[in-house]
């Protein structure tokens, strides 16, 4: 169990904001910590791993005190990254470039048949002899995984481990970090923007802005229940609008795919290239309506 | 009186150059580490400390030394009377000042080596549970090979060629304080001509060497980057 009511002051884009991180985590949970950029999520996550001083609050994992202080004021309590058991993934991967896949993981804990099994787990096993400039980078993020599970951590932190990777790398190491979760029973904290991970990766999902949870749910209540009267809904952007006989047809990119959705000259008349649009079903039939200031917006996760 | 060629300044010149580059590499290697990774207001200032060496004339430096360790000043005093040491004109004395003379050439290329590591690579040894010095000793050191290497070769070199702060604190007594540096003057002011110009291509071979040696690292590291 993580409580957490930590607290920072961060400088934005749009001046300083004040990170309040006042949350509950369980034990064995993977928790999605998304949110725009600037909002504090990486800063959160390095307040657990101990490598961001806190001002103030408290930060307790299984009724240990791992920081306790008041603003202003030295820390009173403030355990050293080194005592807090924690384990990281870093975006840029941090390998140690001098030694190999397998001397990564020693140099973490020396118990080599952890390290072996750990490495056949990621399917790394034929690749231990090799340095980290020969990898891939779904393989070099398969090693900084193993490697931060060599302590054996309660928490498993993640900051966008998978951004870098291509689909079908990002599904392989999905369902890696779905077998580490279930089978090391690790406490998984995650960064991430990507919509599919949080629904198929994650059984929670914190949203911050400006510093502070928003959002606070779980990603089927988050991603399905919020649309409720709508089958699918994709936010996208009209590129064209065209005229076809005695119709006309909307051009929407949503994500990388194009999609032509039937408009009627009613919904022509507020529809201009450039817009954001909602693309629903209503009976079967595609929909298209403008989007509404204030609703949900994938693209700011 | 004609001394002619004589090996003992050229291996008093490597011995004062050895223990300097290994007493500087023991001390600047967790200055720099401390120096690369701090961000106080007190940083500049032992920054700039540290490299005065490098524009003030050796003359300069020397001539403090030398009232410093001399048995006028409170600090020369207190060495004489308490453990009987006077460093003037010894080659305890010169190997004071080479350190002093040579620092931020060990510094500067070891700090700059430090600061190029990302701090993600140092807090992936913090969050494996290892300490700074382990950091240091097997995550830091290990990838500024080059930086180290150019460190020590280049402050070994530069106390070789040192002259004005070793003829100031040490003079010229033979086998304790007379460098090769100061042997060829000598030989010039004894008009020994011969025996200068093969001090003097030696040391020219030396150098060539030596800075040879540093280009090569770089354009190798430089292509394997």
């Amino acid at each position: 169990m993580v409580i957490s009511s930590l607290k920072k002051t961060l400088v934005g884009a749009q001046g300083s904001f004040l990170l309040e991180a006042d949350v509950e985590i369980d034990r064995g949970g993977v928790t999605a910590v998304a949110g725009s950029s600037g909002s504090g999520k990486t800063t959160f996550l390095r307040m657990i791993a101990g490598l961001t001083i806190p001002d103030e609050g408290r930060l307790e994992v299984d009724d240990q005190t791992w920081f306790f202080g008041e603003k202003g004021r030295k820390p009173v309590i403030n355990l050293k990254p080194q005592e807090r058991g924690v384990g990281v993934v870093f975006q840029g991967y941090a390998l140690f470039p001098h030694m190999t896949v397998l001397g990564n993981l020693l140099y973490a804990s020396g118990n080599r048949s952890r390290a072996e099994m750990l490495l056949e787990m990621v399917d790394l096993g034929q690749l231990k002899h090799v340095k980290p400039a020969n990898l891939s980078g779904g393989q070099k993020q398969r090693v900084a995984l193993a490697r931060a599970l060599m302590r054996q951590p309660g928490i498993l932190l993640l900051d966008e481990p998978l951004s870098a990777l291509d689909e079908t790398m990002k599904a392989v190491l999905q369902d890696e970090l779905i077998k580490i979760n279930r089978e090391l029973g690790v406490t998984i904290l995650i960064v991430t923007h990507d919509s599919s991970e949080i629904y198929k990766l994650c059984d929670r999902v914190l949203v911050f802005e400006e510093g502070r949870i928003v959002t606070d749910t779980s990603p089927r209540k988050f991603f399905v229940e919020r649309e409720a009267t709508q089958k699918f809904a994709f936010k996208g952007e009209v590129l064209e609008v065209r005229d076809v006989d005695a119709i006309w047809v909307a051009v929407v990119a949503i994500g990388n795919n194009l999609v032509e959705v039937v408009i009627d000259t009613n919904e022509k008349e507020g529809l201009k290239v450039g817009d954001s649009v909602i693309v629903g079903t209503k009976a079967f039939n595609p929909t298209i309506r403008k989007f509404q200031q204030g609703e949900f917006d994938f693209s700011r996760l | 009186m004609n001394p002619g060629f004589d090996i003992e300044p050229f291996l008093l010149s490597f011995r004062l150059a050895g223990i300097t580059t290994f007493l500087l590499f023991i001390i600047c290697v967790p200055l720099a580490w401390k120096l690369a990774r701090s961000r106080s207001w007190i940083k500049p200032i032992i920054e700039a400390l540290v490299s005065m060496p490098v524009v003030l004339p050796p003359t300069v430096l020397g001539f403090y030394l030398l009232i410093l360790l001399s048995g006028r000043s409170p600090f020369g005093m207190l060495l004489k009377q308490q453990f009987d040491i006077d460093l003037v004109f010894t080659f305890e004395g010169i190997l004071i000042a080479s350190c002093i003379y040579s620092f931020p050439f060990m510094l500067q290329p070891l700090q700059s080596g430090i600061e190029q590591i990302s701090d993600e690579l140092i807090e992936a040894s913090y969050t494996l549970g290892k300490s700074r010095s382990e950091t240091l000793l097997h995550v830091i050191l290990p990838n500024i090979k080059p930086s180290i290497l150019t460190g020590l070769i280049i402050t070994f070199a530069h106390t070789v060629g040192e002259f004005g702060v070793v003829l100031m604190v040490g003079g010229s007594i033979q086998g304790e304080t007379r460098v090769a540096s100061i042997a060829i003057f000598e030989m010039v002011e004894l008009m020994d001509y011969r025996t200068a110009h093969i001090y003097s291509l030696l040391l020219i071979a030396f150098s060539f060497v030596v800075l040879m040696t540093v280009y090569l690292i770089n354009h190798h590291n430089r292509k394997t980057g």
